[in-house]
């Protein structure tokens, strides 16, 4: 019945994975991007202090009595203090003639006025560098000082590695935060869906109204093809309903016209071999008949199921005005009707439709009972409310018992007997519209029995 | 064959080391396992209870400690890092700039205040005040000086008194006495009043504290400016005879530091040694230690103590030395009139 549907991934992961993958990418971008950011600050913070630092000396040179005087202020270092203890490294050249410091340190070339900032490795380690000069007038003498001056970067690189760990915490921070949302999101939306799903599934099989439940705009236009799909099928369905019972009603008057017309010609005939062929003729007509009465039934049943109305009814009191009805019949065939119930089984459901279900069992069990047979019929309200009818007659072929509910469907060992195969299949219809359902079974001395649980 | 082998390896050592010591002493010399070089500053005397108590922790090992001036430190030790594992040195100036040129080995895991140690490298042990040391019987029945403004005007009241017998520092040959100068100078002008003072009074140089305190001892001097006054602290027997003043206009401070070369020959067991003084100068034996520890509070007068910073490199500079230097001659070395 369940058509296994071809599925093409998942709504959910996609946009689940669309999200999430989003928010990857801006993290690292956050990340990298703050990092970068942090870097270049950092970076020029003590490129400044590099830069203060070579200023103070330069402003410190002079010419006394025709020599180079460079009078390094104590802050010019001082201010080079870092947690880190980095190391600083200078040197000073007059002319390109080296005057102090290290005279190994890599110093850049400059035109005057400039200064220039690099990085580079001494001493094993790596080293900002600035280099700076000034032209220096002394009396008719111009010279020219270059100083470079150097640190290391122990502290610069701890606090970039505090940076960039705070970075990586924010940028996972806004990752995770960004992810539980895409879920959150996700399954939001997907859940409208889910909700959809589940009204439609949880509806009976006769259940064609249209779905009403506001829903997000964007699934409209699947709820109103839906909507319309229904109506389109409950349309064609009720017509088709229509249709056969205005074609049983049809048939079945002209029947019992031609069924009093061949009942009074038997009595007319004398000739064995005419009265057998009119005998035949009749159990056709009253077969047609029956199948046309009981089709009639199950679009009436139908319709009122769909339509239930309940009332207050008296189980036994139901029961056993039909029991009395049939009675008759039943004495016909010489078979006993036998009612077990309690005093009063009260339910709430509709009295038309119960009375033909039960009225179709007891039918059944008649057709299928041996002459002389007995059926039993009990009512009861515990543990459940149920209907029982059993008979004597052969049991139900143990094989089709999940099966013989279904319409126009007769078991393999009725053949012989007059039915259209509705029977059970209006019963069904009448438990499971009112909430219940019907059981076959057989008996253990013989017999079959059904179950009608309201 | 071995006479002339025996011969060559007694020279070889001699002639590296040809150097003259102030003092040279070996401890636990039955110390096999190896031997620890220390080049220092610091009277033996005053570091031998350090020495002492780590090779009774350490039997295997012997110490050999070589004593010479800051100055000579600095030179000794640049030509040949791997000929020593430790440097003890007053001159924090040298110490630190001997660090910032990586001669120093860091000694990771040790915990000490960031402000008493560079880089992990160079550690202060000491809290040692310059002072101004008199000879009690110069100054009886005259106000003791307790500021170099002080002073000065001592000096002034009674210069046939004074002449010849003030006393200092030569800068040019200590590097304590040079370091001592210039925090002076940073500090105040009146350093160099001071010295035009004692420059004017004949004054006399010397290389070392000790020798400062040998001749104020021994009534020579009547007073010495910038002397180490735990050095005259350590002499108890010379209580009655000098008094330590610890100027109260502006205190230089000075800590003692040790250093385990780069090129250390045994850097674990070195590093093991600064351990050892660490422990020894913050724990409850600082007292085995002559010399006043880091935490001590003289006279409850909080001391500037000289930074640990690259900025002592500033006056370490040839061109800023020399002016200095220039700047204390004239002022120091007057021809007298």
């Amino acid at each position: 019945m369940t058509l296994r549907l071809q599925t093409s991934g998942s709504l959910r992961n996609r946009l689940a994975i669309t999200l999430i993958g989003g928010a990857a990418i801006l993290a690292l971008l956050i990340f990298f991007a703050i990092r970068n950011y942090a870097t270049q600050v950092a970076l020029q913070g003590q490129d400044n202090i590099l830069g203060a630092s070579v200023t103070s000396i330069l402003d410190a040179a002079s010419i006394q009595n025709g020599d180079v005087e460079i009078d390094i202020p104590y802050a010019s270092f001082s201010m080079l203090s870092t947690p880190f203890d980095d190391r600083i490294f200078y040197a000073i050249y007059q002319d390109d003639r080296f005057l102090s410091g290290y005279p190994d340190l890599p110093v850049a070339t400059i035109s005057d006025g400039e200064r220039e900032f690099h990085s580079v490795s001494h001493q094993g380690e790596v080293v900002r560098v600035i280099t700076a000069s000034r032209t220096l007038i002394g009396s008719g003498k111009r010279t020219r000082i270059h100083v470079a001056l150097a640190q290391t970067q122990d502290a610069l690189s701890s606090t970039l590695d505090q940076i960039s760990r705070t970075a990586a915490l924010f940028g996972a921070c806004f990752f995770a935060l960004a992810a539980i949302l895409s879920f959150w999101a996700t399954s939001t939306t997907i859940g409208q869906l889910k909700n959809l799903t589940n009204s439609i599934t949880k509806r009976g099989p006769q259940d064609l109204r249209p779905f009403e439940k506001p829903v997000p705009s964007e699934m409209a236009p699947l709820v109103t093809s839906l909507n319309s799909l229904m109506e389109r099928l409950d349309h064609s369905l009720s017509q088709s309903e229509d249709f056969i019972a205005e074609a049983a009603h049809r048939v079945r008057t002209p029947l019992a016209t031609v069924r009093s017309y061949a009942e009074a010609t038997l009595q007319r005939v004398e000739k064995e071999e005419n009265r057998q062929a009119v005998r035949s003729m009749m159990r056709a007509i009253d077969e047609s008949s029956r199948a046309a009465g009981q089709l009639l039934d199950h679009a009436m049943i139908t319709f009122r199921a769909d339509h239930l109305e309940r009332q207050d009814v008296d189980l036994v009191e139901l029961v056993h005005e039909l029991v009395v009805r049939m009675t008759p019949i039943a004495d016909m065939k010489d078979l006993e009707l036998c009612l077990q119930s309690e005093d009063k089984v009260s339910y709430s459901g509709d009295p038309v439709l119960i009375q033909n279900a039960v009225r179709n069992l007891i039918d059944n069990a008649m057709k299928y009972s041996p002459n002389d047979g007995k059926v039993d019929i009990s009512v009861s309200s515990a543990p459940e409310l149920q209907i029982c009818v059993c008979d004597s007659g052969k049991g139900f072929p143990i094989e089709e018992l999940n099966t013989l509910a279904a319409r126009f469907k007769r078991g393999q060992n009725a053949e012989g007997t007059i039915g259209s195969g509705l029977g059970l299949t209006i019963a069904m219809d009448v438990a499971r519209a009112h909430g219940g359902d019907l059981h076959l079974s057989n008996q253990a001395k013989g017999g079959a029995c059904v179950l009608l649980s309201l | 064959m071995r006479f002339i082998i025996a011969i060559a390896l007694w020279i070889i050592p001699v002639a590296l080391f040809a150097q003259e010591w102030e003092d040279r002493r070996l401890f636990n010399a039955q110390g096999t396992a190896l031997r620890l070089r220390i080049i220092s500053s610091t009277d033996t005397s005053l570091f031998a209870p350090v020495v002492e108590s780590f090779v009774s922790q350490y039997p295997d090992i012997s110490v050999e400690y070589l004593v010479i001036g800051t100055a000579d430190i600095n030179e000794i030790f640049r030509a040949n890092p791997e000929a020593f594992d430790l440097v003890i040195s007053s001159a924090m100036d040298l110490q630190l700039k001997a660090t910032n040129d990586g001669l120093a080995r860091p000694v990771p895991d040790l915990p000490h205040p960031a402000w008493a140690q560079w880089r992990h490298s160079l550690f202060a042990f000491t809290s040692e005040p310059a002072a101004i040391v008199i000879n009690r019987d110069a100054f009886a029945g005259h106000v003791i000086p307790k500021t170099r403004q002080e002073l000065i005007e001592a000096m002034r009241a009674r210069p046939e008194f004074f002449n010849g017998r003030v006393g200092t520092y030569d800068v040019r040959e200590s590097g304590l006495g040079y370091l001592f100068a210039t925090q002076d100078a940073r500090a105040s002008d009146t350093y160099w009043r001071l010295m035009e003072v004692m420059g004017a009074l004949d004054v006399q140089l010397y290389c070392c504290s000790g020798d400062m305190i040998e001749e104020l001892a021994d009534g020579t001097l009547a007073v010495a400016y910038n002397v180490l006054g735990s050095y005259a602290t350590a002499r108890i027997e010379l209580k009655d005879t000098i008094e330590i003043i610890l100027p109260s206009d502006f205190p230089t401070t000075m800590m003692r530091t040790a250093m385990v070369s780069v090129d250390a020959p045994h850097p674990e067991q070195a590093s093991t040694f600064i351990h050892h003084l660490i422990a020894l100068q913050s724990g409850p034996d600082a007292n085995i230690l002559p010399l006043p520890p880091l935490n001590s509070k003289l006279n409850d007068v909080k001391r500037a103590t000289i930074t640990l910073e690259p900025a002592l490199m500033t006056f370490l500079d040839a061109l800023k030395r020399r002016r200095f230097l220039a700047e204390w001659e004239d002022s120091v070395i007057q021809e007298q009139p």
